[in-house]
């Protein structure tokens, strides 16, 4: 169960069929207090890169984008009650969507937790 | 040059501390043979000839407050309290800036968030913005929305909207090639527009009352929108109106717009005006326009801020639900003043003499020969066929020192079977002599 | 407990905190006010209306049956509300205002009366055209004045702001290219744009793409001739540019623009650093907006109103909204219709005349040779600040600069005071913050446009002033000292995220929070 990254600063975890996703404690970190989250509502098919979600603090706003090509199947409703949960557990508990990968070998084309701490030391 | 803080002594100082020759020096990135044009304008001058300039403009023009005047058509003369242009030119409200540092803004914070309650509170709807342009660009907005809201692009243009209205919202759906359908024009406000709303719809806007004065109730026009899940967007172009009308938001409008005028900001030949801008608070991130909201500041005492601001362009960009930034600050002021002035027993009031004097008025054009009034129900404005060219008469009426209402041709020049109607209003400021003076020339003229 | 934007997320205990200790929560001038909606009482105005003439209504049954809940107060009572809600705005009657690209000048008292004259502030705009000559006249003056100062053919009126009148031109050229029988799809504007260029863009359904800057701080030539092509509609493109700085290949930009069959959108809120002395129809602009409010000393209101006429090249002067002010056989003619050309209407009635009056009036005043004055004077003070202020704070590029003198936050590094602390700190020495965070190419940006309203004592005293805080800021041990400010104002730091979290939009009753007052009184 290794997390990945991507340079949009989301993550994704895979569990046996379902991954879960959310972004990065650095973005969370970057955003500052994050006041809203609007989160697809499961069934949404959508391919790697595509915008699955937008996360807005008080002075910015952002998409979230699939890491991998799937199918949405739960929502965080937790974070979209309470949006600072995003701040205080980011890469636990804040998470955003779980998905089915239409293509897990595209997980291979990702950061690993070395090679995006490498990439963030580059920011 | 009065409104200039430097000497020339001054310039020589700072050019020497800056370590340039000259100030041209300054602007050495302006291309070769592009600095410094020789322009055709005149010099420079005092106060004095100034205003003798603008004098003899206004010499040239018929001032409302001469003659008796009949005007309306989205714009209206009210008695304006000496105390609102008062208190919008003080220097606190007058010279700011849009509200971005809260703690030296709160004037201005708290007077838009008692602005959005007002215009909530009137319209009977949940949330209001911090204004927009005018009526007709908050239509436009409007329907930018609903198309948010329902993922669908389709808005069909109700036959009483104002042209003005109509057009401003055909012309942003245009840039985008979105499907606008204009019922027919509907003189007679007896429009259905049920037969026109399908799945691909995403708003119907309709105003009330209508360009032609007809008041109707919606309630029937919201539940065919909502068995479509299309948004009923209701334009009120006279928002004095609401001080007597059931409020759109009480016949089932998802969003109502408004123009602001008719509370405290003067007729000015069209602008600036201040658009209102309503809505049920579960579209409110589909809103364009700042909000403002309530918070505490870092000693726990209530304060206001601009809010929701990842909606707006200086943080989404291109994915803003506007372009918007300056909006209407003062407008909105001078209308907030004016409706506290009033309060809810002066608002009523002025709205039942509004009305008053409109059944005053058509009573009495209906007695002339061949004129006749045509809604049934209305506000405090109407449409009249005449038995010639309203354009005519009101030509012939400007002879007798008299403004008689707007000519409808004025607005639908290309509809023939419209160039006999005339749009007539009344308000506080008309007296009974007004009436009878136009009713008096009518009858000439005719 | 401040968040990373230096905001609080929870009421401090702090000791140097300004709250009041009096009874009323009042300290000395600076009074508390409660919302308008907790004054007042039923039944009572502030406007004396005499009962409404009987009649038989005719509503056709929708008269309003509840009630609004407006509040009735006395006129004295509204008039100390608001003159107490404005003794908690800084203007700039009061101070130097020098925010960055809104240009915060003098809003002479004489355009105010212009505005208000007998017969020009009071006219309906549907009055017959014979009995409006007047202000028909004052809109062609202002028009004739807006197209020699900025040498191009045509200026659409109506806009109502600058992002209106941003949308004005692009849809100005979507028609130009349209009538060529051309659809592009593609918008270039660079990073350091204004947000309203790429919400323009997409409000007329063009995608944006970005044009990166050069180290200088000017457009790069090579990503701009890579992104041109046969589907961009045209460049938007800001100069003096939002960094304050002229582009100075602006005439190869527009030759660059004009060989892909592109057109040249100015934006034009910058217009004061060059207005008479650099005519953009002499630099290949096709389209740009004036805002009257910033270059033409329109008051900003608190916000609003604007006016954004654009002018428009030869090329793009035909496409044009209705409605526009044309010389007829009777004197003047307004057309509103009928034009096959035109692309529309963009809002009612025919712009913002009480902001036209106002302009022209402030034209006349200053005259060719005082407009000139404007912007040798305002691009001398921006440079003044930057000369005497480059050694202890940070300027973002090499000088000079034009009307206004970029900074950024590199000379607080290592101090824990952000450029946000930097800027309240400002507040409480009297000034209203630079435009701070913007333009985002730069870290922690702070844009300062003092204006030419200022006098030399006057910048003198800014310079000083913000030479001191940042000394102070350097000194080290400092952070919590400039987190804390403002101090001295009508309100501390506010609580965004909390106003963003559960948006309180309007007061209801029994829902909102106690004014201070009442809480310190019970």
């Amino acid at each position: 169960m290794t997390t990945r990254y991507t340079k949009d600063h989301e993550w994704i975890r895979l569990d046996g069929d379902v991954a879960t996703v959310g972004i990065s404690d650095y973005a969370q970190s970057q955003l500052g207090d994050v006041v809203f989250v609007d989160l697809p509502a499961p069934g949404k098919t959508v391919e790697a890169g595509a915008e699955i979600a937008v996360v807005e603090s008080v002075k910015a706003a952002s998409e979230v984008y699939a890491p991998c090509g799937g199918e949405v199947v739960e929502s965080n409703q937790a974070i979209a009650d309470d949006p600072a949960l995003v701040n205080r557990a980011a890469q636990t508990d804040g998470w955003f969507v779980k998905m089915k990968l239409s293509d897990k070998a595209e997980l291979d084309a990702l950061m690993d937790q070395a090679a995006y701490d490498a990439y963030l030391k580059t920011l | 040059m009065r409104y200039l803080g430097l000497t020339e002594a001054d310039r020589r100082e700072m050019l020497a501390v800056i370590g340039a020759p000259n100030i041209d020096a300054l602007f050495r990135d302006v291309p070769a043979g592009a600095l410094n044009p020789q322009l055709d304008l005149p010099p420079h001058q005092g106060e004095l000839e100034v205003e003798r300039a603008f004098a003899a403009m206004a010499k040239k023009n018929v001032s409302p407050m001469d003659v008796p005047f009949f005007l309306g058509a989205g714009a209206y003369r009210h008695h304006i309290p000496a105390a609102v242009d008062h208190l919008i030119q003080r220097s606190e409200f007058l010279t700011s800036y849009t509200p971005y540092q809260p703690e030296i803004s709160q004037g201005t914070l708290q007077y838009l968030f008692e602005f959005q309650t007002q215009v909530s509170m009137i319209t009977g709807m949940e949330v209001a913005n911090a204004s927009m342009y005018d009526g007709a660009t908050a239509a436009a907005e409007a329907v930018l929305m609903a198309q948010r809201v329902t993922k669908k692009g389709k808005a069909v243009l109700s036959g009483g909207l104002h042209p003005h209205y109509r057009d401003t919202i055909a012309t942003l759906m245009d840039q985008t090639d979105q499907p606008h359908v204009a019922a027919p024009t509907d003189l007679n406000g007896s429009e259905d527009l049920s037969a026109l709303i399908d799945d691909q719809t995403a708003c119907v806007v309709v105003q009330n009352p209508s360009v032609f004065g007809h008041l109707r109730d919606l309630s029937g026009l919201a539940k065919a929108c909502q068995a479509k899940d299309a948004l009923l967007v209701v334009a009120v172009a006279e928002v004095t109106s609401l001080g007597l009308v059931t409020p759109p938001g009480a016949m089932g409008a998802d969003i109502v717009v408004a123009e602001g005028q008719g509370l405290g900001v003067p007729l000015s030949f069209g602008g600036p005006y201040v658009g209102l801008f309503a809505t049920r608070e579960k579209f409110v991130r589909q809103m364009p326009g700042r909000l403002c909201g309530e918070t505490v500041d870092q000693d726990g005492r209530r304060g206001f801020v601009l809010t929701l601001s990842a909606r707006e362009q200086h943080i989404r960009r291109e994915k803003a639900t506007s372009n918007i930034c300056t909006n209407s600050g003062l407008c909105a002021l001078a209308f907030t003043i004016h409706l506290s002035l009033l309060g809810e027993a002066g608002f009523t009031r002025l709205a039942e003499i509004n009305h008053a004097k409109a059944v005053q008025l058509a009573e009495k054009v209906a007695t002339l020969k061949g004129v006749e009034v045509i809604p049934d129900a209305f506000y405090n404005e109407f449409a009249v066929k005449l038995p010639k060219p309203a354009a005519d008469v009101v030509e012939a009426l400007v002879q007798k020192n008299i403004l008689g209402g707007v000519p409808a041709a004025r607005l639908f020049p290309g509809e023939p079977a419209l160039h006999d109607v005339l749009l007539l209003a009344a308000t506080e400021t008309n007296s009974e002599g007004d009436m009878d003076a136009l009713v008096a020339a009518l009858k000439e003229v005719l | 407990m401040l968040n990373r934007q230096g905001r609080p997320t929870t009421p401090s205990q702090d000791a140097d905190s300004a709250a009041a200790g009096t009874i009323t929560g009042n300290r000395g001038l600076l009074m508390e006010e409660a919302l308008i909606f907790e004054q007042g009482e039923d039944g009572r105005s502030g406007v004396d209306l005499p009962p409404a003439p009987q009649v038989k209504d005719r509503l056709g049954g929708l008269k309003r049956t509840g009630r609004i809940g407006l509040p009735g107060l006395s006129e004295p009572q509204v008039v100390r509300h608001f003159v107490r809600l404005s003794q908690k705005n800084y203007s700039i009657d009061a101070g130097l205002y020098p925010l960055g690209s809104c240009t915060m000048k003098h809003n002479p008292r004489l355009n105010e009366k212009m505005a208000r004259l007998p017969g020009l502030g009071d006219l309906h705009p549907l009055q017959p055209v014979s009995t409006v000559q007047g202000a028909l006249e004052v809109i062609d003056r202002l028009a004739g004045w807006l197209k020699t100062l900025t040498g191009m053919p045509a200026v659409a009126m109506s806009p109502a702001a600058g992002a209106h009148g941003e949308l004005c031109g692009l849809m100005a050229i979507r028609a130009a290219l349209k009538a060529r029988g051309d659809v592009r799809k593609r918008i270039l504007a660079p990073e350091s744009a204004h947000g309203t260029n790429p919400a323009t863009a997409a409000l007329c359904g063009y995608t944006v793409d970005p044009i990166p800057a050069t180290a200088d701080g000017r457009v790069d030539l090579e990503a701009l001739q890579a992104k041109l092509g046969p589907d961009v509609a045209a460049l938007m493109l800001t100069n003096p540019n939002t960094c304050g700085l002229f582009e100075r290949d602006i005439k190869k930009v527009a030759d660059m623009v004009h060989a892909a069959g592109a057109f040249f959108y100015c934006d034009g809120a910058n217009f004061n650093a060059i207005v008479g002395k650099v005519r953009p129809g002499d630099l290949g602009v096709d389209a740009m907006h004036i805002n009257l409010h910033k270059t033409f000393s329109t008051p900003h209101g608190g916000g609003g109103p604007g006016s954004g006429p654009v002018v428009l090249s030869e090329a793009l002067k035909d496409f044009v909204p209705v409605p526009y002010v044309v010389h007829g056989k009777n004197g003047f003619e307004l057309v509103e219709g009928g034009d096959a050309k035109s692309f529309g209407r963009m809002k009612s009635f025919h712009g913002q005349m009480g902001m036209f009056i106002r302009a022209l009036a402030y034209m006349m005043s200053h005259g060719g040779d005082g407009l000139k004055r404007v912007a040798e004077d305002s691009v001398l003070a921006a440079n003044y600040v930057l000369a005497t202020l480059k050694d202890v704070m940070s300027p973002s590029f090499e000088g000079p600069c034009m009307h206004e003198a970029l900074f950024d936050d590199r000379f607080l590094k290592d101090t824990g005071v952000t450029t946000l602390d930097f800027a309240k700190a400002m507040i409480d020495e009297g000034y209203h913050p630079m435009t701070v965070y913007f333009p985002l190419v730069v870290h922690g940006a702070m844009l300062i446009e003092p204006t030419e309203s200022e006098s030399k004592d006057s910048l003198d005293m800014f310079v000083g002033t913000l030479r001191g805080l940042a000394q102070k800021a350097k000194q080290g041990d400092q952070a919590a000292w400039f987190q804390g400010a403002p101090r001295l104002t009508p309100r501390r730091r506010l609580d965004e995220t909390r106003a963003a979290r559960a948006p309180i939009l309007r007061w209801k009753p029994g829902t909102n929070a106690p004014p201070a007052g009442k809480a310190a009184a019970e």
